[in-house]
């Protein structure tokens, strides 16, 4: 059985509107933010009209029902993940959830130098001079930016893996650039300019060889396939609740245990100490430790809910079901005389955002024919502005598929890139 | 809308056939500004004349971009050959009006005018005045006394009509 996409679109307000004067909205643009269901949007509202206070403080009624309810989030969205509550940090985003880490790396570094107190294990995150810090030429900037800043602060050095033409990457000198000295490979697990979905186990095959942590972006895959972080031989893990059909201001750590609980903490303040003295202070267990000041806890509860909405579809069948619009798109733009796919050609190890140019239209162009059409897709450089110089593009065009989109979405956009090259007059 | 409106015959004939492309010498001042959210860049070189009236004795450039920033570029050359300083700035003033969809002469315009249906989509608004946010930046870093400082985003449109959306995320 594949998935109902009429009903599932009955879910969604937002496709049921028009846009460009009474054009039928064509939503490709899930890559930045997906849209969200009826029953998120209930659950948030629900939790709002009736249970809303700050969690884990008071002691009234709603206080514990806002904090039952925040708990249960976040019980719901870490077995999304495979993995128990307690190893699950709310952040606001995958942006912040990635800062988390490299900030980590900063604050067990300075509080090492001053002798101040660190957690059991913190060693792992204190850097010494020579130490170097491994990622790939396709993190999106929230995967990157982060690491350059921890480099100008600490001095420690910024490797990264490059890419092949075909838009994998190119791990010929892995055990080279992964060495003794490397403390943390933080990676995409799929790309979300290029579909590609890295070999995660392998990577951190040589990452465990010589002792560096294993940091993954999962913002693209965790809302596209099913995942378990106990089959993903990693350490921490970031996602984004707004890509996978929950609110924007959640998004999510996962990390292993004791590699969380080795951890200074980030931002500080409320919720998130245990002893509090004008000198000094001591810091709650994670994931507390990790959640400074009133929570997330709408947005929570609404993620929670987007979890439910999936799992009732079904990941597997969601992935399939994206798998088939992938093929269907890349078959289709293939054809389009002049336009070159930017990432993998082929199902084998990628995703739903197919990213392309055509010559002679500049995907600013394009986007506006195809937006002219109804057709909503992502122009530019993704965030992930060094990819695109990679592949001697200034900006790309990107469609993605998701579980609302159906054929008539990619042959919409097949038809739509056409006529733009005709408006243009370079077919 | 149509297509029509906002890609006039204009700014594809500049698009496809950019006039005074390509850095010269000499100059006064060069800068490079760039649109954070599409990449779009331009680098801008000007030479002021200053006996008498301060005159653009040669504006030149080199840019990437889509159709609309590189025809505005191509445009704000050939409008601007021979202006004098408080024309150039004036021009820019102008278009900036035209931008943000306010009341124009257009008489003053020329072919920029042809940008009137760029205005209703803020997304590119920031594309058509990337190489006039340029200039002005060139002129004032070259002759500071001639035009203000540029402060902070000056492409950055404030959004009168509900209707306009911000396309740029992720
Ligand atoms: C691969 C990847 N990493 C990180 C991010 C940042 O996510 P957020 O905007 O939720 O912080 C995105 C979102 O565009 C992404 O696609």
């Amino acid at each position: 059985m594949s998935l109902d996409v009429a009903a599932i679109r009955q879910d969604f307000p937002i496709l049921q509107r028009t846009v460009r004067d009474g054009k039928d909205l064509v939503y490709l643009d899930t890559g930045a933010t997906s849209q969200k269901p009826r029953q998120v949007l209930d659950a948030e509202r629900r939790f709002v009209e009736t249970s809303n206070a700050a969690v884990h403080r008071g002691a009234h009624q709603l206080a514990e029902e806002a904090t039952l309810a925040y708990e249960e989030a976040r019980r719901t969205v870490a077995g999304f993940i495979g993995a128990p509550a307690k190893e699950l940090v709310f952040t606001r985003n995958a942006t912040e959830a990635l800062n988390l880490v490299s900030y980590t790396f900063l604050n067990a570094t300075l509080k090492r130098q001053q002798d101040q107190p660190l957690p059991d294990g913190a060693d792992r995150f204190v850097l010494r001079e020579g130490d170097n810090v491994v990622i790939t030429q396709m993190e999106h900037h929230a995967n990157l930016v982060p690491w350059q800043e921890l480099s100008a602060k600490t001095g420690v050095e910024l490797r990264w893996l490059g890419l092949t033409d075909e838009g994998r990457l190119d791990l010929s000198n892995l055990a080279d650039l992964v060495d003794a000295r490397t403390r943390v490979v933080s990676f995409v697990h799929q790309s979300n300019i290029l579909g590609t979905i890295n070999p995660v186990n392998l990577i951190a095959q040589r990452a465990r060889e010589v002792g560096a942590l294993v940091v993954l972006d999962a913002c693209q895959s965790v809302p596209h396939m099913p995942l378990s972080v106990s089959e993903l031989d990693v350490d921490l893990l970031a996602f984004s609740g707004h890509k996978m059909l929950g609110p924007t201001g959640v998004g999510g750590l996962w990390g292993r245990s004791e590699i969380l609980a080795s951890m200074p903490p980030f931002i500080t303040g409320g919720s998130m100490i245990e002893l509090v003295t004008m000198e000094k202070s001591t810091f709650a267990p994670p994931p507390q430790r990790f959640e400074a000041g009133v929570p997330v806890m709408s947005q929570a509860v609404g993620l929670a809910a987007a979890v439910d909405y999936l799992c009732d579809l079904g990941m597997t069948k969601i992935h399939d079901h994206e798998q088939l619009l992938t093929g269907r798109a890349l078959t289709g733009l293939e054809e389009i005389p002049g336009l070159r796919i930017i990432g993998p050609c082929d199902l084998v190890d990628r995703g739903s955002a197919v990213s392309f140019a055509v010559e002679g239209i500049h995907p600013h162009d394009l986007g506006q024919v195809l937006d002219d059409r109804g057709v909503a897709v992502r122009v530019g450089h993704h965030c992930a502005w060094p990819t695109c110089r990679r592949f001697d593009v200034p900006a790309t065009t990107r469609a993605t598929f998701a579980l609302y989109n159906d054929e008539s979405d990619v042959d919409a956009l097949i038809d739509g890139v056409r006529s733009a090259q005709k408006f243009f007059g370079v077919s | 809308m149509d297509l029509e409106s906002m890609y006039q015959e204009v700014i594809l004939d500049h698009y496809r056939n950019p006039r005074g492309r390509g850095l010269r010498e000499p100059f006064d001042a060069e800068v490079m500004h760039v649109n954070p959210t599409c990449g779009d860049e331009i680098t801008l070189r000007v030479a002021v004349g200053t006996d008498g009236e301060p005159v653009l004795k040669d504006v030149s450039y080199w840019n990437q971009g889509c159709s609309i920033s590189q025809a505005s570029a191509s445009i704000l050359c050939e409008e601007l050959e021979g202006a004098t300083v408080s024309e150039a700035l004036a021009m820019t003033d102008e278009f900036v009006n035209l931008m943000h969809g306010e009341q124009v002469d257009e008489e003053s315009l020329g072919d920029l005018i042809a940008f009137e249906g760029v205005a209703k989509y803020p997304a590119r608004v920031k594309c058509a005045l990337l190489a006039w946010m340029a200039l002005k930046d060139a002129i004032s870093q070259s002759h500071p006394d001639l035009a203000e400082p540029i402060d902070g985003d000056l492409t950055e449109i404030s959004v009168a009509d509900p209707q306009r959306h911000e396309l740029n995320t992720d």
